[in-house]
């Protein structure tokens, strides 16, 4: 069978993909899409520390579908901010979307 | 039959939906909104008197002392346990079920009449303010209900929401005084104080979970549990002190103890009804309800002692003595019930902390409907002081013939100095007002205040331990004090002549607002008769004391034979309780009663305050040339000053001094690497351009013979070195420089490195300890 | 073998198409890119014997997500032709601090002990369907996250309406 660390390391390399582009890609969708990997790594190490720890238990595959419901959420409404924002300023670069700025 | 104790699940869901259905589908209907939650309201009142009488007949769950739901929700996922839900009922949870959907059921009744008043059909606010009243009774009865500390919490942080929400219900209110509170800060100030008072709570959640593991009654009331509070030390103390001082944290901020009571005289910008509904039953009670509850720690806990007095005590009688003195100098109606509010819950919390836990349970009920009362009696004075007001300045209106829209002078309708002769005017109020006053000074034998009174008094003195001596004097004192200013408003408001022209046209309230306070002002007097001690002479035992037997149960069966032994040998204050009855105290309660009152009367309502005249106590303090301790009284104390100078402005000197060293320190040392980077660069350039290229020219020129290889490495390589390096700093400035873009994604990268470098050092720390 | 195998083909799909995923200029093929991921980590849940988990990846990520995205994509026109550079100026930054945080991981996950999993003894499709609805089990959470779902679609068509 496969060890444990292979995932984890699989796991790790996929979320540091997705950090790298929500980082560093200036289209928001493309963010977007991005933190989708982050979330995907989350649920594959979930999943993971479940089959190899605590397969007799469903906590972690609960918690697994609560990323679901979350990502789903996230992205719906992620999506819907970005289409308003494209909607007013005509844009999705993230560069021009600086309203934080005091 | 203990089957139907299970109803009580349902007790605060009810007025949950109610709220759920305004807010959400109601709320363009004013009459919809407010049927629904006065429906929802009495609904939970037949539910709460069916488990009320069902648990005092069985009594409670049929020979035990308190009844569990079997059925029990698993709602919070902890780790491999669940945080689970149920019902918990024993007499104390009895009785405030009687108290609370009726106290809450009155005011919802009456605010539909006070709401009405000068608000246009389409105000949507008159819904919001039934959504609001309707979700502060759901945390209050879910308070009561439930079976764990940590829903208590919940419920209780709902409540301080709530509160929130409605003393700040008027939030657009401007007045013309400016050191006048605002609705708007009076809120925050209320939801900040009690913030407080709740994070001491909550530390005390924390260190008792850590301890016990759970937070259902049933498993930190045992007796294993107790026994292993009171065995483990904790920081000089045992852990039984430790938990329930920051427990008690929690009720010095939600019951307006000294010194966090700052917030509630100033709670009274809300409208009235929410008054009511804090100050007697729900928000201050749930302080009180609190000790109530983790009596049996507060029990076993080694008691601090502060002169020979517990804390919990000396707190509850500083209070006490402390509120009732400036409540004498007030000129607000609501003002003097606010500070008599502190004052009684000072009286409670003073009972509970010398162990009389049944007389300040007792006091707690019945505070409860004739504060309610005086507060919706008052509401009522003001309304017609309102109306008197525009109906006496329509008229003067109308004489002088003014043609342009007239702008109304502010008119202060709480002032008593405003008020006069208001007893021929509004009758009913009168009556209320009066029941609900002579229960509040505790008028002998037949008002409710005076068994609750008596009976906190009677065991102060049973106390023999020599302090105990000085809280009982001290709440005698509190009690005449009590009495003087009870007959000073009522004397001020309702006797003499109209002393403005408000006053002189001031009309009856309407009926749905009358009506509450007639049902009120039964309760008031007649609830005391439950708590007639059985010594009593002459009268004691022809009524049995069912509510001393009643409540008395929660603590002696509450730990099952064995934990109760435990409890006597660690020596816990109330077995005194048990003394028998003697008669010092009954006569010391009827004469502050009636000596207070008396005088009083003396003072104000023998010749009737003419309009514009000064207050009798403050002309005789000023005769003798304590004018300025009358000032004192009147300004609280100058509490507040004392906190805006320290607190406050502690707070904001904080902030700009960290303003000031992010705008100089932080930015500068940013720019300053940023011009140091900048600089860097062109240093790097210059060597560059002049040293290293002639350096590199000169190899050029000797290699230009060899051949043309110098020249490819000079380019791409050295130049590409130096101008790396530049490029290198300058980038370095540049990422430091613009670090409040604005820009989400430069936040991120910033926490990220933050993350990383936590990480890094938390691994070597790791490692560092494996060394060691 | 089979399974090191198939870890490796899922592994590679899985990885390769997240890099395709933050780094092609054409943000349609990144969309098309992070479906075959989406896929890839499908076929991780079957190795890891998590049918149900594999299920849901096709439907919910593959299928809504995915297809939700590519909307987006579509919806905010024009930027399909993007002719600059696709990562803004602190890329690089990103891209240290991405291989730094890899190697922190990899330092963790590496002093963990080897842990042999045991069989499955339940189906557990079944086990998670009880614990959904069961009153012991997760049923409040569970009745919680739909509300989640509904307050977040409501709150994304506000926000996306046209005023």
């Amino acid at each position: 069978m496969v060890p444990l660390q292979w995932y984890l390391i699989l796991a790790a390399a996929l979320f540091c993909v997705g950090l790298y582009g929500l980082l560093a890609r200036r289209n928001a969708i493309a963010v977007l899409m991005s933190i989708e990997l982050m979330l995907n790594a989350v649920s594959v190490n979930l999943i993971a520390f479940w089959r190899y720890t605590e397969s007799n238990t469903v906590t972690g595959q609960v918690f697994a579908a609560f990323v679901y419901v979350v990502a789903a959420a996230e992205v719906a409404v992620g999506l819907a901010i970005i289409i308003a924002i494209w909607r007013t300023k005509n844009t999705v670069v993230l560069e021009e979307i600086d309203l934080l700025k005091g | 039959m203990s089957t139907l104790l299970n109803l009580a699940w349902f007790i605060p869901v009810l007025p949950f939906l109610a709220f759920v259905a305004v807010a959400l589908f109601a709320y363009k209907s004013q009459k919809l909104s407010h049927s629904l939650v006065i429906g929802g309201i009495a609904a939970a009142l037949v539910l709460a008197q069916i488990v009320f009488w069902t648990a005092v007949l069985l009594p409670v769950g049929g020979g035990e002392h308190a009844y569990q739901s079997h059925v029990s929700i698993p709602w919070l996922p902890a780790g491999r346990e669940f945080a689970e839900i149920s019902i918990w009922i024993d007499p104390a949870t009895t009785v405030m079920l009687f108290m609370v959907p009726m106290v809450c059921l009155m005011i919802f009744i009456y605010s539909v009449g006070y709401m009405n008043f000068g608000t246009d059909e389409e105000d949507p606010r008159y819904s919001r303010f039934f959504a609001y009243i309707a979700l502060f009774a759901t945390g209050m009865l879910g308070m009561v209900v439930f079976n764990n500390l940590l829903t208590f919490f919940i419920f209780w942080e709902i409540m301080g929401t709530c509160s929130y929400l409605l003393i700040g219900f008027w939030y657009e209110k401007k007045y013309p005084d400016p050191n006048k509170i605002t609705p708007k800060q009076a809120g925050l100030k209320a939801f900040l104080v009690t913030k407080v008072g709740d994070l001491f709570f909550m530390m005390g959640l924390v260190l008792l979970y850590s301890q016990v593991g759970s937070l259902a009654y049933e498993d930190i009331f045992a007796a294993e549990t107790l026994h292993h509070l009171v065995e483990t030390p904790f920081l000089g103390t045992t852990m039984a002190t430790a938990v329930a001082l920051l427990l008690f944290g929690g009720t010095v901020g939600k019951s307006a103890q000294f010194p966090l009571h700052v917030w509630l005289p100033d709670a009274m910008e809300g409208p009235t009804p929410v008054s009511a509904l804090i100050h007697a039953a729900t928000m201050v009670s749930a302080g009180v309800f609190l000790v109530v509850r983790a009596f049996p720690i507060f029990q076993v806990a080694a008691p601090v002692m502060v002169g020979g007095i517990p804390f919990v005590a000396l707190i509850g009688v500083i209070t006490a003595l402390g509120a009732s003195f400036i409540a004498i100098a007030q000129d607000d109606v609501k003002g003097v019930l606010a500070f008599s509010t502190i004052s009684q819950l000072g009286y409670m919390v003073a009972a509970l902390g010398i162990g009389a836990y049944v007389a300040g349970t007792f006091h707690l009920i019945t505070h409860a409907f004739f504060k309610a009362l005086l507060f919706l009696s008052s509401g009522s004075v003001i309304h017609g002081m309102e109306h008197g007001h525009h109906h006496a300045h329509a008229h003067a209106h109308h004489d002088a013939h003014h043609d342009d829209h007239h702008e109304e002078p502010w008119f202060n309708a709480n002032d008593m100095m405003n008020m006069g002769g208001l007893r021929t005017r509004m009758p009913r109020t009168f009556w209320a007002f009066l029941a609900g006053g002579l229960a509040l000074s505790g008028f002998p034998l037949i008002t409710s205040g005076f068994w609750s009174k008596d009976e906190i008094l009677a065991q102060a003195y049973t106390l023999e331990h020599g302090a105990f001596q000085a809280v009982f004097w001290i709440l005698a004192a509190a009690a005449a004090i009590t009495a003087f200013y009870t007959a000073r408003q009522l004397c001020l408001t309702f006797l003499g002549e109209p002393r403005t022209e408000a006053a002189r046209h001031a009309p009856e309230s309407v009926p749905s607002m009358t009506t509450p306070l007639l049902i009120l002002a039964f309760f008031a007097i007649t609830l005391g008769w439950a708590g007639i001690p059985e010594e009593f002479p002459i009268i004691g035992g022809i009524i049995p004391n069912w509510f001393h037997h009643f409540v008395q149960s929660t603590i002696e069966a509450g730990h099952g034979a064995e934990g109760h032994t435990a409890l006597r040998v660690l020596g816990h204050l109330s077995e005194g309780a048990e003394a028998t009855h003697s008669n010092v105290p009954l006569f010391v309660g009827l004469s502050v009663a009636l000596g207070g009152l008396g005088a009083g009367w003396l003072v104000y309502g023998w010749k009737p305050l003419k309009a514009g005249e000064m207050d009798r106590v403050e002309a005789a303090l000023r005769k003798i040339g304590l004018g300025w301790l009358y000032k004192a009284l009147e300004n609280r104390l100058y509490f507040d000053t004392l906190y805006r100078w320290t607190i406050i402005q502690g707070t904001l000197l904080w902030a700009d001094g960290s303003y000031w060293f992010d705008s100089h320190i932080v930015d500068g040392a940013i720019n300053g690497a940023a011009w140091v980077g900048r600089n860097l660069s062109a240093i790097a350039s210059w060597l560059d351009a002049n040293i290293v290229d002639a350096f590199v020219n000169l190899v050029g020129r000797v290699g230009r013979v060899v051949s043309e290889f110098g020249d490819v490495f000079d380019l791409k390589v050295v130049d590409g070195l130096v101008n790396g390096v530049g490029v290198l700093i300058k980038a370095l400035g540049d990422l430091f420089r613009p670090i409040q873009t604005g820009r989400v994604q430069d936040y991120l990268l910033m926490a990220s490195v933050t993350m990383l470098a936590l990480m890094t050092v938390f691994f070597v720390a790791v490692q560092i300890l494996q060394i060691w | 073998m089979t399974q090191q195998i198939l870890f490796f083909v899922f592994g590679a799909i899985v990885l390769g198409a997240g890099v395709a995923v933050v780094t092609v200029r054409n943000i349609f093929h990144a969309a098309l890119w992070l479906l075959l991921a989406f896929f890839g980590v499908a076929g991780l849940y079957v190795l890891l014997e998590a049918p149900f988990f594999a299920a849901v990846q096709l439907f919910v990520y593959m299928g809504a997500i995915g297809v939700l995205i590519i909307f987006a994509v579509m919806l905010t026109q024009g930027i399909m032709k993007e002719k600059q550079l696709p990562f803004n100026e602190q890329w690089w930054m990103a891209g240290l601090m991405a291989v730094l945080l890899l190697a922190v991981m990899v330092y963790v996950i590496r002093q963990l002990p080897a842990v042999t999993p045991q069989a499955l003894q339940w189906d557990s499709i079944d086990l998670l369907g009880m614990a959904f609805v069961h009153p012991q089990g997760f049923v409040l959470p569970f009745e919680l996250a739909s509300v989640l779902l509904v307050a977040a679609l409501l709150g994304a068509v506000t926000i996306a309406r046209e005023r």
